[in-house]
């Protein structure tokens, strides 16, 4: 047998495999979503209906409102961290980094327990304020959730990030006169810059399609995974949870691959 | 904006030591004066106290309470270096990798809010003076080694500053690149007539581009001086071995005469003490016929260096020792020869045992 030969049969299993959980579910993913009674422009459904048209522009907002506050908190919480070192600091970032290894129903009862009927946020509230605020079964409920889920992520990536970055580049931008803003804006967000990409492209494809914190939550959460839930075990509208599906991975795809792009682009610049 | 009449500013170091808060001290208390448009090198092996020293005067570290920097006479010690208006050049250099070499040149001055057509004519000048033309608007990667150097000394000399600091410049470069890159270093900083230190472990770069060296040893001041002042007459063993090569030899004197097991050489000035630490340089040894000097020994080795050969004698005094002989001399390992040593080449050392 020679060498390329070899090769090629090494890749055998990873051929099957693919094939077989991957490529040939997503075919019959796509040949369902044009089955329906509507054809091949239930595809378009997504857009051109206004319930499925809200529930996506819903989501994407969702998404990226987590993706911008995520990122802000994260690169704060990272960038100090990586540059103080405090008793208690260890623990500090075992516990922030606690959510990484709980599932989206964990932190849905989370959620619930700190502002749901019961929760933390409506005692304290009814009690200074005589009124109970309650918002964990709605979007901000979800909103916080998916904060809670991204930001442990993040958090890492920034650290690893900001641990790479050589301090005498800051030293250099004071030495010319640079205010901690001036640096922070000059050099250490340009220096972050791939990190946060990166990192804020997995906190939205996250936001986008996760499902389980929302199934917690409430059943009249307008999100995409929600809808696509409901359509197919209620409505056993198959043709559409389908199309719907294949408009949100082609929806968060998009979203990755330009942050890809991005990335590799502004990673070349940071030589 | 005319680069020849910049001459930066006069400092002093008063009383500024250093301790970390683990309780090493990598300095002890120092106090030094840095006249205007003077180069000051700080030399000494790692871990000597040279870098903190600097960063004390930067503005990175704090001296040790009591402690002092004055830039012209004004009291600097509590500013931070964004306040201090120096200009740095780092080991690694740290340039801006988002910015162009243009840009990386022109920072300090954006942070000035100089206009940006003032600011690009001063750019330029300062590409002119440092060979950059034409690299504008590379980027910090597409930049040999030499290039970076060049764009770390532009972009610390273009906002002016009353002292430029430089950190170890030329340590990241090859040998060869680093001789060239330390003539141009040298033009440059006599072209600016600045105030700078700057920190080596390199005594050749020490000497060439010191108008005064401070040799260093474990966070001390060892010897202060110019560069013949630290060559001909260190102050104690230490400087002695740092700076060039040195013979070191332990020997009784009697007579005004040191005495050597391969004979006797007679030593300048007074020598009252009886035993002592005699440093003599390579080059000043000449090798001649054993029957007409004092002092003779055994040829050991020759090794030739084009320019030179340093020739090794054993037999002549209690360790080998270097000798430096012109290259058309020739001589044979196993040779007896004989050494002359002019007696005011002899420097005796304080014994520090």
């Amino acid at each position: 047998m020679s060498h390329k030969s070899f090769v090629w049969m090494c890749l055998l299993p990873l051929a099957a495999v693919t094939a077989a959980f991957f490529v040939l579910p997503m075919a019959h993913l796509l040949v369902t979503g044009a089955e329906g009674p509507r054809g091949l422009p239930e595809y378009l459904a997504i857009i051109a209906d206004p319930r499925y048209r809200a529930t996506l522009l819903n989501t994407v907002l969702l998404a990226a409102a987590t993706t911008v506050a995520t990122l802000i908190a994260a690169t704060i919480t990272g960038l100090f961290l990586q540059r103080h070192r405090f008793p208690g600091r260890a623990v500090m970032i075992a516990i922030l980094t606690f959510p990484l290894a709980f599932p989206g129903v964990v932190i849905g009862f989370m959620i619930i327990l700190l502002a749901g009927r019961q929760g933390t946020i409506g005692d304290v509230s009814s009690r200074l304020l005589g009124d109970k605020i309650v918002f964990a079964y709605s979007i901000y409920g979800l909103f916080l959730g998916y904060l809670y889920f991204s930001i442990p992520r993040v958090i890492l990536t920034i650290m690893a990030a900001a641990q790479k970055l050589d301090p005498s580049l800051e030293e250099a931008a004071r030495s010319l006169g640079a205010s901690p803003w001036a640096v922070l804006r000059d050099v250490v967000l340009p220096a972050l810059a791939p990190a946060l990409v990166a990192s804020g492209a997995i906190a939205f494809a996250t936001a986008m399609g996760a499902f389980g914190t929302a199934f917690t939550l409430a059943t009249n959460i307008d999100v995409l995974p929600m809808l696509i839930y409901t359509e197919f075990t209620l409505a056993g509208n198959l043709a559409t949870s389908a199309a719907l599906s294949v408009g949100l991975g082609v929806m968060t795809w998009l979203i990755l691959a330009l942050a890809r792009t991005f990335t590799g682009n502004s990673v070349a610049a940071a030589g | 904006m005319n680069m020849m009449t910049r001459h930066g500013a006069a400092l002093k170091i008063e009383n500024c030591g250093k301790t970390f808060a683990d309780g090493t001290c990598a300095l002890a208390r120092a106090t030094l004066d840095i006249g205007q448009s003077e180069t000051l090198v700080l030399l000494g092996p790692s871990g000597c106290g040279k870098t903190t020293l600097l960063r004390i005067v930067a503005g990175l570290e704090t001296p040790d309470g009591g402690g002092r920097v004055l830039f012209d006479g004004k009291d600097l010690t509590r500013q931070p270096i964004e306040k201090r208006n120096v200009g740095m050049v780092f080991q690694s250099y740290a340039l801006f990798p988002n910015m162009s070499v243009a840009e990386n040149i022109g920072y300090g001055l954006k942070l000035r809010g100089l206009p940006k057509a003032e600011r690009a004519a001063q750019v330029a000048e300062l590409v002119a003076l440092t060979n950059l033309g034409g690299l504008e608007d590379r980027r910090i990667d597409q930049l040999s080694g030499g290039q970076r150097q060049r764009v770390a000394l532009a972009r610390a000399v273009a906002i002016r500053p009353s002292v430029l600091l430089l950190d170890e410049p030329l340590t990241a470069l090859d040998a060869a690149l680093r001789e060239r890159l330390r003539g141009e270093l040298n033009d440059l900083l006599r072209k600016l007539g600045i105030t700078a230190i700057y920190v080596t472990h390199d005594q050749a770069e020490a000497m060439e581009l010191g108008d005064r060296i401070v040799v260093m040893r474990k966070g001390a001041i060892a010897q202060i001086g110019t560069p013949r002042e630290i060559y001909f007459t260190p102050a104690n063993r230490f400087v002695a071995e740092f700076v060039g090569a040195a013979n070191i030899v332990e020997a009784p004197i009697e007579g005004g005469e040191l005495i050597l097991p391969g004979g006797r050489v007679p030593v300048a000035g007074p020598a009252t003490m009886s035993r002592a630490v005699a440093m003599v340089r390579p080059e000043t040894i000449a090798i001649a016929d054993a029957a007409t000097t004092g002092l003779a020994g055994i040829v050991d080795g020759v090794r030739f260096a084009g320019d030179r050969q340093r020739i090794i004698v054993r037999d002549a005094a209690s360790l080998p020792l270097a000798v430096d002989a012109p290259n058309t001399i020739k001589v044979r390992t196993g040779e007896r020869v004989g050494l002359s040593i002019p007696p005011d080449a002899i420097r005796l050392l304080p014994d520090e045992g």
